[in-house]
């Protein structure tokens, strides 16, 4: 590969059979989430400390910010012959599927601990956070399915979405948030001046709206009412209204309110995602009215190998953008989209901080736009006070 | 019956087909298609994007 001019010859020799990826492995890294429930309690019962129940938020917001600054970047892409083949390798499919059955064993053993397990509360709590931490995580996997045209991987997004209580996501994600990224309509992109509090309410209840919505569109178009059996948003809510019933059939009461705090806790995991997925940027309208088409442009991306692996290559996002059906292991590197200063673990730490955030962040959208704030999607609220503070551009 | 295909993913709209699940019954013609209609797969792309598709 020394030689430019070897390059395409040398490309056009790659196959499956040359060509290795070298993250195959670390994908099944991935489902160390819905076991965290196991992997506190063996930690709990090694050492005797009780602290372990707070496994979860640990892995995700200290191990994985450290393990990201210590293992760095990865920006290579498979090469573009490959990318066919990869999609069509079932081993990476069955990674995220294998996900769902450990992610309810998980839940189920939860249930049992706080129910029979002799938790104390704080105890319970510590594990109520591990379970949201896996909640929120089965969310990125139910985006990964959610967004594949066959049904069955389809059908296991809504079920993966079940812990959390979030159904009606992959209808707002796929067809309402793709379609409005990185504009002001897009409950779910946030603004400029606006803090991850801000967002976090306007996202809940505009992200709601709108599923609703397009559902209730989809549905009068073919004749039905949106109160009917075929509305998938109720669905999917009526998977977690069985799921919930059951779990307190058989385990009592006391699971209810533990349960619904990890359902709040992973839907918020989520949200604090989409806060910093897309934060500022803004596609320009055309003479004609409409948005000019997404561009790696208007997403934030990291290469960061560990919270990439964690993640499904979400982090990867200007790519998924551009080609929203692709599989997870297919994902590529795009060099013009803007990229965040440390993977999405890290930067949800920040992202809780508003100030903290400002300071990290804000700089580098406007250096994304040459310095023009009118040319970022600014929070209209604190539109003064942004342009007051990073100049009339 | 003419077929019409999603610029970016592939997507292919066919009127003899039609969208069921999207609420256009099979023999729907693409006329009748509503322009903000999105592609069902890839919502990059809108109906008007749509190119006919050979056959």
């Amino acid at each position: 590969m020394e030689a430019a001019t070897h390059a395409h010859a040398v490309e056009s020799e790659l196959n499956p059979a040359t060509w290795h990826d070298p993250k195959r492995y670390a994908w099944l890294l991935g489902l160390i989430v819905p076991l965290l429930p196991f992997i506190a309690w063996g930690l709990v019962a090694l050492t005797g400390l009780g602290v372990f129940w707070f496994y979860g938020p640990f892995l995700v917001f200290v191990i994985f910010p450290l393990l990201d600054l210590a293992i760095g970047m990865d920006a290579e892409n498979p090469p573009d012959s490959i990318i066919k083949w990869l999609e069509q390798d079932r081993y990476y499919r069955w990674c995220t599927y294998a996900f769902i059955p450990l992610q309810y064993v998980g839940l189920v053993f939860a249930c049992w601990l706080w129910a029979d397990g002799g938790l104390s509360t704080v105890d319970s709590i510590g594990l109520v956070l591990t379970m949201g931490m896996v909640s929120g995580i089965a969310i990125n996997t139910a985006h990964e399915l959610g967004h594949k045209r066959a049904d069955l991987e389809r059908w296991l997004s809504k079920v993966a979405l079940a812990q959390s209580g979030y159904g009606h996501f992959f209808i707002e994600h796929n067809r309402g948030h793709h379609v409005r990224v990185a504009t002001p309509e897009d409950p779910a992109s946030a603004r400029l001046g606006e803090s991850f509090w801000a967002f976090l309410p306007r996202t809940v209840a505009g992200s709601l709206r709108s599923a609703w919505g397009l559902e209730r569109a989809r549905l009068e178009r073919g004749g039905h009412s949106a109160w009917s059996i075929h509305n998938d948003i109720l669905q999917a809510w009526a998977m977690t209204v069985v799921l919930f019933a059951a779990l307190t059939a058989v385990f009592g009461p006391v699971v209810l309110p533990y349960l619904v705090g990890q359902a709040v806790l992973g839907f918020c995991l989520l949200e604090v995602v989409n806060y910093l997925e897309h934060y500022g940027l803004l596609r320009e309208k055309r003479e004609d009215g409409r948005y000019e088409r997404c561009r790696p442009a208007h997403s934030w991306n990291s290469n960061n190998v560990a919270s990439n692996v964690l993640l499904y290559h979400l982090q990867r996002h200007s790519d998924h953008h551009a080609n929203p059906t692709r599989r997870y292991q297919a994902l590529r590197h795009v060099e013009e989209a803007p990229q965040l200063p440390t993977g999405y673990a890290g930067m949800i730490l920040i992202a809780v901080v508003p100030p903290l955030w400002r300071r990290v962040m804000d700089h580098r959208l406007l250096d994304h736009y040459g310095g023009e704030v009118g040319r970022a999607n600014v929070e209209p609220r604190v539109e003064r006070r942004v342009r007051a503070r990073y100049g009339t551009a | 019956m003419a077929a019409w295909r999603c610029p970016g993913c592939g997507y292919v709209y066919d009127e003899e087909v039609g969208h069921p699940r999207e609420g256009f019954a099979a023999g729907t013609s693409w006329s009748e298609v509503p322009d903000d209609w999105h592609c069902p797969d890839c919502g990059i792309y809108d109906k008007v994007d749509f190119e006919l598709a050979d056959g």
